[in-house]
């Protein structure tokens, strides 16, 4: 019976590889990029023979399982007896013990046969229809491919019903086996005489009884905790949201510091509302175009408003709020001047606030991009740059410790190395003609990789190990992925540019040191995976950790996926694309903008004391998340099929008629992101500004001591 | 590593790693090429209006979702005759102090790239519309429409250019939309870009990436592939006549049963194929489409067989060969 049913599953394998071989050849015809009926069917049938081949494993080892008794060899009576003594538990005992003492018994069997399998479950249309399938031009009519989608829908559930019909076979013959077994083991202990087991059995019984007191470790007496490592959590009733651990409250930071940071990452907070509040407007654009028809809300003016305002004035002001915490604290002294740290936070929110006026107004820098504002207004940004930059050389200057911490190595570079970029970018003396070019290039990629990704590595070298609460797993990787980064993130600018008419070797040049770049990234990668290893229960207990994994995981798939996009092969298909808008949010959202969150999160409830509820910043993490894959995965996708179509030549309007659906899962992808600000921005008030609810204890105490006083 | 331990060597280690980087990658590349590149001689500066459609052209972001660049890959093709080069770009300087070199090379083509379109799309009143609101000729567009481009006059003047609105899209109190000053100077900017010719003497860089030439097949003798006419329509005609061959009323004559399309004057036919047409004051004028895009005699047919076959059209099918004399004398014609 089992050969036969093997015989059975090879055949359907057969028949599944045959199709799936079948369909291969067809496509041997010289490739094209075009999407083919065969190809869906091709997957179709991998799918199926995956799940026939998981079907078959699971009903082999259930065979294995019911004939093993069936192959054991008859071993004598006397034997069987004693084996199955040994394995009676207490209270079966006690009944035999019973049984025997009082001398009673009875018999029956019945044996049926297996030969009823039901094979005529199997549907012969099966075979009819793979069949059919070899003709080339059937294949590829979708609705040919949707009736065999709907046939194979039948198909794989008749399989299915017949394995479950084998196994339920096999389940009865097993009971059948075991019964017999015990039926003939229950005769032969009928007839043994009670002295000859009585007093091995109670002996058996009293060491399956015996029992081990429960304060036999601990004594009785009460226990006492005298470090507060219990935690004793009141509320057992069904948990909606998970119980995180509590921030720490830390002693030593400056409350004019904290103040300071605050108002960084409030500022911060507005601009990441407002900047996607205008991202969003935006995207809704491209599925409703004629939304408004003001000058001043026209696409080509909103999109430089939306990417200024998250940069310059959200991811910048997050990133230099969080390092005023962090540069002094790894320093182990005092920020250099807190008054200078104020200058730049106000400089930074009037430069965005200009620069978003002029870019409305229509006055904009000549439409590189981020390089928008005119530079009298990015000189306003570079001066807080420069001050940002003396506050923390100096305070490094002082620091108590020996060694520098990697952390302002990435840190402090960052901003030196933003203002060289900023000066080279807009000295307002030359970049003729196609010199605006390269340079446009260098800028706008050293702007993500030097100012964003550098930064933001600075600021994760301290938050993980901090929030893991044990070192970063080696300074050397660290070390080796900020010069591998300066090295190769500085030459690939002009991957923008790949088939342009700037020079080939410069291109070259670009797409070479975009494939370096693997090297600083997985170097970083795998120094914080490395760093979670061993802590990864923590991540279920932390409201911060989930977003450094997240920020961890996108900055390895996110930065691969750059390096993919920039070969020339994949500048056919991508270069122009909407790839490029859902590659830079997978980075700029999924790397820069969650490890930012991860980080706020760490440090606002040590400012101030307070938390903001867990639903809420479960609800921010988990709307960003999913609304970035809404955002980015239908982009790529239709972004491919439409790189393809201009490859086949296909009339322009087709690219843009083949993307609205596409654009339309943007825009809900879009909607969640930005809804999940909103919970952000609420969680920022919940941390800053509303006071918790009356601590009883705490105002138990404080009663306590307003008598003592009165008294 | 004890070097490190000082800040003055680290930082100025990295910054001059960086700076030295940036000086070979991004400063002399970029030096080298403002200086070793001269405009072509053939490249014609912009006229006064055109400067001016350019700052709004700058000003409205419109290089957010339009290339100006042809690259050197087969794909580019349908945006200019040759790739792109250095020397295309090298009259643009700096705007003035305040703002930088715009060669609105453009990272993202959400629409059409523009380094050609003067050639492309020539007619001022296919442009107008077009501005008015995208979606009145290209159903399908998300163009933002630039309906502030534009005014409402009850007297039209003479010096005034109205805009031919189909009707649905005309206002509908009898008022006229008329072009302001600013839609007439962006409209001239984009009139303007066109590919300046080589010197005889340098020949253009090749395009990479061929595609496999299935669809272009009847040079050879045995002429039975026949070229699609369809995409040839949807490349180079439908933005004005549209899919349904039925034009806009009051602005682009219809096809569907027009006498030219189905009538016997194969030479009138031809010609405004390839030289255009303003023979109708009620439409707007058609530019040398043919011309412009270099037709062969071979995409006329095609074109032709397309549109005497469509919407319920019953003329008379051309093969390459018959229409090749006609072709190169309309051609000549032109010049």
């Amino acid at each position: 019976m089992r050969k036969k049913s093997f015989l059975r599953f090879l055949c359907f394998a057969l028949v599944f590889s045959k199709v799936s071989i079948a369909t291969a050849l067809e496509r041997t015809t010289p490739y094209s990029y075009q999407w083919k009926g065969a190809d869906l069917l091709l997957c179709i049938a991998l799918l199926l023979a995956v799940v026939l081949l998981i079907v078959v494993l699971l009903v082999g080892e259930k065979i294995e399982n019911v004939t093993k008794p069936l192959r054991k060899e008859v071993a004598k009576q006397e034997d069987k007896l004693r084996f199955h003594l040994k394995r009676l538990n207490s209270s079966q005992i006690t009944r035999v013990l019973q049984h025997k003492r009082k001398q009673q018994g009875h018999t029956g069997v019945i044996i049926s046969l297996l030969s009823g399998l039901s094979f005529s479950l199997l549907p012969s249309p099966l075979l009819a229809q793979q069949s059919a399938v070899t003709r080339d031009n059937l294949l590829q009519q979708g609705g040919v491919i949707i009736t065999l989608v709907l046939l194979a829908i039948p198909v794989v559930m008749a399989v299915l019903i017949l394995f479950a019909k084998i196994g339920k076979r096999l389940h009865t013959l097993d009971r059948q086996v075991r019964g017999e077994e015990a039926q003939e083991v229950a005769d032969l202990l009928e007839k043994v005489d009670l002295q000859e087991i009585e007093q091995e059995l109670e002996g058996r019984k009293a060491a399956l009884d015996y029992q081990v007191e429960t304060n036999s470790l601990s004594g009785t007496a009460t226990a006492k905790d005298y470090r507060g490592l219990l935690r004793i959590d009141s509320n057992t009733g069904v948990q909606i949201v998970s119980v995180k651990k509590k921030a720490v409250p830390r002693p030593n930071i400056d409350p004019a510091l904290s103040k300071m940071v605050i108002g960084y990452l409030v500022s911060a907070t507005f601009w990441l509302l407002f900047g996607t509040t205008v991202g969003e407007y935006v995207g809704i654009k491209f599925v409703a175009p004629d939304i408004d028809s003001a000058s001043w809300l026209s696409f080509g003016r909103l999109r430089p408003v939306h990417t200024n305002a998250v940069f310059w004035g959200w991811a910048s002001m997050a990133m230099i709020g969080l390092a005023y915490y962090v540069v002094p604290r790894v320093s182990n002294v005092r920020l250099y001047s807190l008054k200078w740290g104020w200058y730049s936070m106000h400089l930074i929110n009037t430069s965005v606030l200009l620069g978003t006026v002029s870019l409305m107004a229509g006055v904009n820098n000549g439409g590189g991009e981020y390089r928008e504002y005119i530079w009298p207004i990015m000189l306003l940004f570079a001066i807080a740059l420069v001050l940002t930059l003396i506050n923390f050389y100096k305070t490094i200057a002082r620091r108590t410790t020996r060694e520098i911490y990697i952390s302002n190595w990435y840190i402090v570079s960052a901003i030196i190395f933003t203002i060289v970029i900023a000066l080279v970018a807009y000295l307002p003396f030359w970049q003729q003609g196609l010199g605006e070019t390269i340079v446009q290039g260098y800028y706008m990629h050293q702007g993500v990789g030097m100012w964003f990704m550098l930064f933001t590595l600075g600021l994760v070298y301290y938050f993980l190990p901090q929030q893991l609460n044990k070192p970063i797993y080696s300074y050397s990787l660290g070390v080796l992925a900020f010069w591998t980064q300066i090295l190769f993130y500085t030459l690939i600018g002009t991957h923008h540019f790949v088939f342009s008419a700037i020079p080939w070797w410069l291109q070259t040049v670009a797409i070479v040191g975009s494939a370096g770049m693997a090297i600083p990234v997985i170097a970083g990668t795998t120094n914080f995976l490395m760093t979670f290893k061993g802590a990864w229960f923590k991540v279920k207990d932390s409201y911060t950790l989930p977003f450094f994994l997240v920020g961890t995981i996108f900055y390895f798939t996110g930065s691969m996926q750059g390096t993919a996009e920039a070969f020339r092969s994949t500048n056919l298909i991508w270069h122009f694309t909407d790839f490029t808008v859902a590659h830079s949010h997978l980075t700029m959202y999924g790397i820069i903008c969650f490890f930012l969150w991860a980080g706020i999160y760490a440090i606002v409830p040590r400012f101030t004391g307070q938390e903001a509820p867990q639903i809420s910043i479960g609800a921010h993490f988990w709307l960003a998340l999913i609304g970035m894959m809404f955002y980015t995965v239908p982009l790529m996708y239709g972004s491919t099929l439409k790189g393809i179509m201009w490859l086949e030549g296909q009339p322009f309007i087709q690219g843009v008629i083949s993307m609205a659906p596409h654009w339309l899962w943007r825009a809900i992808g879009g909607s969640l992101m930005w809804l999940s600000h909103l919970f952000f921005a609420y969680n920022m008030y919940k941390m800053i500004v509303v006071p918790t609810p009356m601590d009883v204890e705490e105002e138990i105490v404080k009663k306590l001591e307003d008598k003592e006083i009165s008294a | 590593m004890s070097f490190f331990d000082n800040h003055k060597n680290l930082f100025l280690t990295a910054t001059l790693f960086f700076v030295i980087l940036t000086i070979f990658v991004a400063v002399v590349p970029a030096l080298h090429n403002q200086v070793i590149n001269a405009p072509l001689p053939s490249a014609e500066p912009l006229s006064e209006d055109a400067l001016q459609g350019k700052a709004l052209y700058i000003s409205h972001g419109c290089v957010a979702c339009h290339t100006q660049q042809v690259r050197n890959v087969d794909m580019d093709k349908v945006w200019g005759h040759r790739p792109s080069m250095a020397a295309d770009y090298a009259h643009i300087g700096r705007t003035d102090i305040w703002r930088n070199t715009a060669t609105l090379m453009g990272t993202e083509r959400t629409g059409p790239d523009l380094t050609d379109v003067g050639n492309r799309q020539p007619s001022l009143d296919w442009n107008l519309v077009h501005l008015f609101n995208p979606r009145i000729v290209v159903k399908e567009s998300i163009m933002p429409a630039y309906p502030f481009l534009f005014a409402y006059k009850e007297q039209v003047g003479d010096a005034d250019v109205v805009v031919r609105l189909p009707e649905e899209y005309a206002p509908k109190d009898g008022r006229q939309v008329v072009a302001t000053k600013e839609a007439l100077q962006l409209v001239a900017y984009l009139q303007s870009l066109k590919q300046a010719p080589l010197p005889e003497s340098i020949a253009a860089l090749d395009f990479l990436y061929k595609r496999e030439k299935k669809a272009e097949g009847t040079k050879g003798d045995d002429g039975a592939q026949e070229l699609d006419g369809q995409a040839l329509y949807v490349a180079n005609c439908q933005a004005c006549h549209q899919a349904d061959g039925m034009g806009l009323p009051g602005a682009f004559p219809p096809l569907k049963g027009s006498p030219v399309v189905e009538g016997d004057d194969l030479e009138l036919y031809i010609d405004i194929i390839m030289n255009g047409y303003d023979a109708h004051p009620e439409y707007g004028a058609m530019a040398a489409v043919g011309v412009n895009a270099g037709f062969t005699e071979h995409e006329v047919a095609a074109i032709i067989n397309f549109e005497r076959s469509s919407w319920g059209n019953n003329g008379k099918k051309v093969t390459a060969e018959e229409i090749k004399q006609i072709v190169d004398f309309v051609k000549l014609q032109a010049k």
